[in-house]
């Protein structure tokens, strides 16, 4: 055949064997790959030693010391605590009110439409500038929110300045910012689930409230499970939000991991421990987004089925 | 069609008009703010009506503010040119690198494909500062300390997973076929990608780098460990912006606005790939 031989002869001078071409397509991708590995091991080194900015010449190997000194100080249990709060509280309510508002809006209408695009427009806002939009409406002196609570009568409402209240201030940001993310996969499932269980229960005149805990919430399981699980990932290491919201404060009420570990790299120059507690972050979300990676898979090919 | 009452209409629609309020209420609110003297901010009880002044964006336009100290320099202009850059630049090198790398995991199974997808997918839900503070180190050595060529290679964590997974599934969902037969009729490797496949996954790569856009536009983290005031975004610029003394109430706004309307353009424009973009190609819109 004629065509064996053009396809010896390709266009270019050079020629790259058919064997060789994908590793040379990736190689950018394995290079950033490895761009990341060199400072994640350099990061496990850190976490055994002893090792402040402050003091250089103090630096070498405590091997456990940094992992073992967490048990006894409550300073890391409290940013255990506050990190699994900040996580699951934000996300199960993100959860709860981003499958009702997927519910509101599931049927195809102009209007419905029109307000799951309006609803997406917090998601797309920079977490860092949403905390600072609240800040403003948060003001004591001139913010809207303040006044508000004025009115029903909270006087001294101080939202994210006072520690009893700073928690639920940037729980209520990350609930304006994310929902909308959990909403719109959501909803996006809702509308691709199959008509006729629907239909035979209708015609059944089966109880709404039996339609949905049997039929649409077990239909919806994994869309609701990676959406989960996905924002859990992100949640339990929200840095930018309470960061731009509080630096941690007032005093250590929000110091959740991230934020604990820049504190401490920055301001106290303790290497050891900040590298300690990160690594104590990415063994949770490993195991999480280990669980999430093969749902996310799941999805991915059915979606890729229905193409 | 399901039968609903009327009372159900109504909460449904009483549901749906606080759902839009909660969501809507702060971006309105800045977005009048912006215009505001802080004079009218100041006045109790707050009022939506007011006369509006450009003055805010006048002053972070024309980088003078005037104080009651006197004449305050801000580089707020600068950060957005920063922005503008450090995202068109990131979003522009994880294309050249990142489309052939998801052209080579859709169409050649190969030893190691997987792994590199897969570590580029579990690092994009590491601690990013896992990742920076080593690098705050290894940046100082290389001399890319505070340079933007330092920040678009960081920025790669973001974009380049991104670009590769999303890519990826749009190669995947063209049939190769065509490919085989254009390659057969002689053509080489190269003009098969450029002339057949790129053009068929077309719309999934642009969506793919408008949402790499938006994700560089809105980080915060990177440009906060790895650079200063000359080389930082918004999102950094923004909060210095409202810790310095002197500023008025209505220029936090306004740059707050400036800030983010650029992605909001962007996420109305590409709406229709928003959802599968999000959940990185598992969900479809």
């Amino acid at each position: 055949m004629a065509s064996t031989a053009t396809l010896r002869k390709p266009a270019s001078g050079f020629r790259i064997s058919r064997k060789m071409l994908p590793y040379v397509l990736s190689l950018p991708a394995l290079l950033v790959c490895i761009g990341i590995l060199i400072p994640f091991f350099t990061a496990v080194i850190y976490s055994f030693q002893r090792y402040r900015l402050s003091q250089p010449w103090a630096r070498q190997f405590n091997w456990g010391e940094n992992y073992l000194n967490f048990v006894t100080d409550p300073a890391f249990w409290n940013t255990l605590k506050v990190s699994l709060l900040y996580a699951g509280i934000t996300v199960a309510l993100e959860l709860l009110l981003g499958l009702g508002i997927a519910l509101l809006l599931q049927r195809r209408s102009t209007i419905n439409n029109f307000i799951s695009i309006m609803l997406l427009l917090p998601l797309m806002i920079a977490p860092a500038l949403a905390a600072l939009m609240w800040k403003l409406m948060t003001n004591p002196s001139f913010g809207i929110l303040s006044y508000l609570a004025s009115l029903i009568g909270l006087n001294d409402f101080r939202w994210a300045s006072s520690p009893d209240t700073a928690l639920l201030t940037v729980i209520l940001v990350d609930i304006w910012v994310y929902t909308p993310f959990i909403m719109i996969l959501l909803l996006a499932g809702l509308r691709s689930l199959p008509t006729q269980p629907f239909e035979a229960a209708a015609l059944d005149g089966v109880p709404r409230s039996f339609v949905f805990f049997r039929i649409t919430l077990p239909m919806l399981t994994p869309y609701i499970l990676t959406a989960t699980l996905f924002r859990l990932l992100d949640s339990i290491q929200q840095f930018d939000i309470i960061y731009a919201m509080t630096q941690g404060g007032p005093g250590n009420t929000l110091t959740v991991f991230q934020v604990e570990a820049y504190l401490n790299f920055f301001q106290s120059t303790n290497v050891g421990r900040s590298a300690a507690l990160l690594i104590i972050l990415w063994a949770i979300t490993y195991t999480l987004s280990n669980v999430f990676i093969k749902n996310w898979l799941r999805l991915r090919e059915r979606a890729r089925g229905e193409a | 069609m399901e039968t609903t009452s009327p009372i159900e209409r109504l909460l449904r629609a009483v549901a749906l008009t606080l759902v839009v309020v909660f969501f809507m209420f702060p971006i309105f609110w800045i977005f009048l703010m912006s215009f505001q003297t802080n004079e009218t901010i100041l006045t109790i009880p707050p009022s939506i009506v007011f006369s509006p002044t450009l003055s805010n964006y006048a002053a972070l336009i024309t980088g003078k503010l005037q104080t009651a100290a006197g004449t305050l320099d801000i580089a707020f202009m600068r950060n957005l040119g920063n922005s503008i850059f450090l995202s068109v630049a990131s979003v522009a090198v994880a294309l050249v690198l990142g489309v052939p790398a998801a052209y080579a995991f859709a169409r050649h199974k190969f030893k190691g494909s997987e792994d590199i997808a897969f570590t580029l997918l579990s690092f994009r839900f590491a601690p990013p500062l896992l990742v920076l503070l080593p690098l705050t180190q290894y940046f100082q050595w290389l001399g890319l300390s505070n340079t933007y060529f330092g920040l678009i290679w960081v920025y790669q964590l973001i974009c380049l997973p991104l670009i590769l997974w999303i890519v990826r599934g749009y190669f995947e969902d063209i049939s190769a076929d065509v490919e085989y037969a254009y390659r057969i009729a002689g053509h080489s490797w190269f003009a098969t990608f450029r002339k057949i496949a790129l053009p068929l996954a077309g719309p999934g790569i642009a969506a793919a780098g408008l949402l790499a856009f938006i994700f560089a536009w809105n980080n915060f983290v990177f440009a906060l460990v790895l650079a200063s005031a000359d080389k930082q975004p918004v999102t950094v610029g923004a909060l210095a912006f409202v810790t310095s003394s002197g500023i008025q109430y209505g220029q936090i706004a306004s740059a707050i606005v400036l800030s983010v309307t650029p992605t909001l353009a962007l996420a109305l424009y590409a709406q229709r790939y928003l959802v599968e973009g999000l959940s990185l190609g598992a969900v479809k819109g």
